[in-house]
């Protein structure tokens, strides 16, 4: 948003809010995104370079499979991150309510249909709580908040299943995992699906202007009659459905799970935020630069295992490549590529 | 003119000493915090008579003194508004670099070891420093992407090896296990750096600067704090700390693995945050940091003792975790409404 003063025809200054910028190239092509865009056919490039076996469809596409699963998380954790809150949650909520549907299916007899369903309420109820807390006792963080519940929920999650792992689950619970819908992997449609159902919430709908209402300015939204705290709650509780759906992908393509499943996803996810443009200092941030990101960070982390590279390698690639895409805009650059 | 005015000037002097001190008692922010520890404490005692023993408190503070070492850092990278991720890989780091050099040269000081640790550590921490305030990264994602890059650096160096006890010579395994003046080793040493800090924080010039420049950069900065400066002080300490607790920890658990210490910069930051540290920064005190982590040391050593099954430990202290900093807060609560009723209008 910027100002326009100009002169009406009595000579007074007219101050007006532009709602939207201007639409010029200059400023469209100096977005963010397109520095994620050359980013990612770099990585492309270098994969491809590195092992004949991954610049071709199936393994492209194959490739989906094995990083999907996590990236649900990661819209509403733009939201929450647009808020100026965060959730650390996210990855014991997904161990939490994976255990919960394992052990309801197989302990309680409960239909697997079911055992779905109580899966996303159950991550549902994690985000709820934390939403529910954070505005209850606004003078702690959400980092405080979540950070307990984040020890509470994997608690809970080994007092159910202790030490064991549990399986077996019906044939068509693998479906998705690994299943395949007109040749493409259900887990992309769906993530797809997904990113154009919150692209549209956060930038077309009121409630996405709110939101970011809230992250330039906590107290002027409240003041201009945003329901801060039902908004906040919703977006935990998306947080947490999210991680539901995350836990029901991840279950499905491991075939069984334990209660430390998902360890630290939320620092993955927190990373994948950030390399989109999302700022944890609240304001800012853009869907398709998230789901940029995750492609990013995923095809690196896939095709790097392709060749063999070792995770603890990827480690220090990753964390590399975090510094150097958010470092990128601050350091000052010539002129004509800074970004506006 | 003033006497007529205050007829009995040193009347009212006495009644605002009186109440100054009232409100004191009650500024006492980790008033809460404390009430509820002494209750735990209790509680634990009834079910175990053996808690409050003379070698069971020692072997909890023995078991707390890194963790409150690598609070007091914590504490002053939250002060600044920061925080710091990468701890636990720091650790990892300096333990693995550590004990690789003196399974090689079996005769090496314990001292030189130990510097050798703050100095990695230091070094790690600068890189944060440098990137939180040079190059103007938020700090969860800095340190968040230097945690990845120091735990893969340490598996890199380890090659998926563990250094085992049997290769460190006892002069450094007793770094952590051997007494000074009948006192275990960590204890004189988080005593020390406990007392190097209470001077550094509230007597230097220095230390106070790190409140102002938490508590608002603007007018620090306007007042003439380098606040770059001050937050590349504060990393560094931070990742000083952290490398000497890298060498304590490896010293003191006789093995070196890639994955030592995962995770454990949220129990740092839990026991911060139990005492009293805001997220928001500017606000913090070496009293609550103790507290936060005596309650945390009391959590792992407690359950144990009540037979509590492992599988429990971990959800019993994450609600405990929640329940006490809720209660703190009403508590704070309480107390502020308190002084706003107090204050004569």
């Amino acid at each position: 948003m910027e100002h326009k003063t100009e002169l009406d025809n009595q000579g007074y200054i007219q101050r007006s809010l532009l709602d939207k910028k201007e639409f010029t190239f200059k400023g469209f092509f100096l977005q963010w995104e397109w520095m994620l865009v050359i980013i990612l056919i770099a990585v492309m490039i270098i994969n491809a370079t590195l092992s004949p076996y991954f610049l071709n469809y199936p393994s492209l596409r194959d490739g989906t499979m094995t990083f999907l699963d996590k990236a649900f998380i990661v819209f509403p954790m733009a939201m929450i991150m647009i808020l100026r809150d965060i959730d650390i949650s996210v990855g014991s909520t997904v161990a939490l309510s994976s255990v919960v549907m394992a052990t309801m299916y197989n302990s309680l007899g409960v239909p697997m249909e079911l055992a779905v369903v109580i899966c996303l309420v159950v991550g549902a109820l994690c985000g709820l709580i934390n939403g529910l807390l954070i505005i209850k006792f606004k003078e702690l963080s959400a980092v405080i908040i979540t950070l307990g519940t984040m020890i509470l929920y994997r608690g809970i999650a080994y007092v159910i299943l202790e030490d064991q792992a549990s399986g077996n689950f019906p044939e068509w619970f693998g479906f998705f995992g690994w299943g395949y819908v007109y040749g493409t992997p259900f887990v992309l449609i769906l993530f797809i699906c997904v990113a154009i159902v919150f692209g549209v919430i956060l930038h077309k709908s009121t409630f996405g202007r709110e939101i970011f209402a809230i992250g330039k300015n906590p107290t002027a939204s409240r003041f201009s009659g945003v329901k801060v705290d039902r908004i906040k709650v919703i977006v935990f509780v998306l947080a947490g459905l999210m991680a539901g759906v995350t836990a029901l992908f991840l279950t499905s393509r491991m075939g069984s799970t334990r209660p430390n499943v998902a360890n630290m996803y939320e620092l993955d996810v927190i990373a994948m935020a950030a390399l989109g443009g999302v700022s944890t200092a609240g304001g800012k941030g853009k869907i398709i630069g998230t789901v940029i990101a995750v492609f990013i960070i995923g095809y690196l982390q896939y095709g790097l295992g392709l060749i063999n590279i070792p995770a603890q390698t990827l480690l220090i690639v990753v964390g590399a490549l975090l510094i150097f895409a958010v470092a990128l805009p601050k350091v000052r650059l010539p002129k004509i590529f800074r970004k506006k | 003119m003033p006497e007529n005015i205050i007829p009995n000037a040193t009347q009212v002097d006495a009644q605002i000493v009186k109440t100054s001190k009232l409100a004191s008692l009650y500024k006492f922010r980790e008033l809460g915090l404390l009430a509820f520890i002494i209750i735990l404490a209790i509680a634990v005692q009834l079910r175990n008579s053996s808690f409050l023993s003379g070698e069971n408190i020692n072997d909890m503070i023995t078991n707390t003194a890194i963790l409150s070492i690598l609070a007091l850092g914590m504490m002053i990278v939250l002060i600044t508004r920061g925080i710091d991720l990468s701890i636990a890989s720091v650790i990892a780091l300096s333990g693995m670099i550590t004990a690789q050099i003196v399974s090689a040269n079996q005769n090496l000081n314990p001292i030189l070891v130990i510097l050798l640790g703050i100095v990695i550590g230091m070094v790690a921490g600068f890189i944060n420093g440098f990137l939180v305030s040079k190059v103007g990264l938020l700090p969860i994602i800095a340190t968040l992407a230097t945690m990845n890059i120091f735990r893969g650096i340490t598996y890199k160096i380890s090659g998926g090896e563990w250094v085992s006890s049997y290769q460190m010579p006892e002069s450094f395994v007793s770094i952590a296990t051997g007494k000074t003046f009948g006192i275990n080793n960590l204890i004189v040493i988080a005593i020390v750096i406990y007392l190097i800090f209470f001077y550094f924080i509230n007597h230097t010039r220095t230390g106070r600067q790190i409140y102002a420049v938490g508590s608002n950069p603007e007018s620090a900065r306007v007042s003439g704090i380098k606040e770059n400066r001050i937050l590349m002080l504060v990393y560094t300490i931070m990742g000083g700390l952290a490398g000497l607790s890298g060498v304590l920890w490896v010293s003191k658990f006789a093995s070196a693995q890639g994955d030592t210490a995962s995770g454990y910069e949220m129990t740092v930051i839990a026991a911060c945050i139990l005492g009293g540290v805001s997220i928001a920064g500017g606000a913090g005190k070496i009293s609550g940091v103790i507290l936060g982590a005596i309650l945390i040391g009391i959590l792992n050593n407690a359950l144990p003792l009540l037979n509590v099954s492992p599988f429990w430990q971990n959800a019993i202290q994450g609600a405990i975790i929640l329940f006490a900093v809720i209660m703190n807060t009403l508590v704070k609560r309480g107390v502020d409404r308190n002084n706003l009723m107090r204050r004569k209008i």
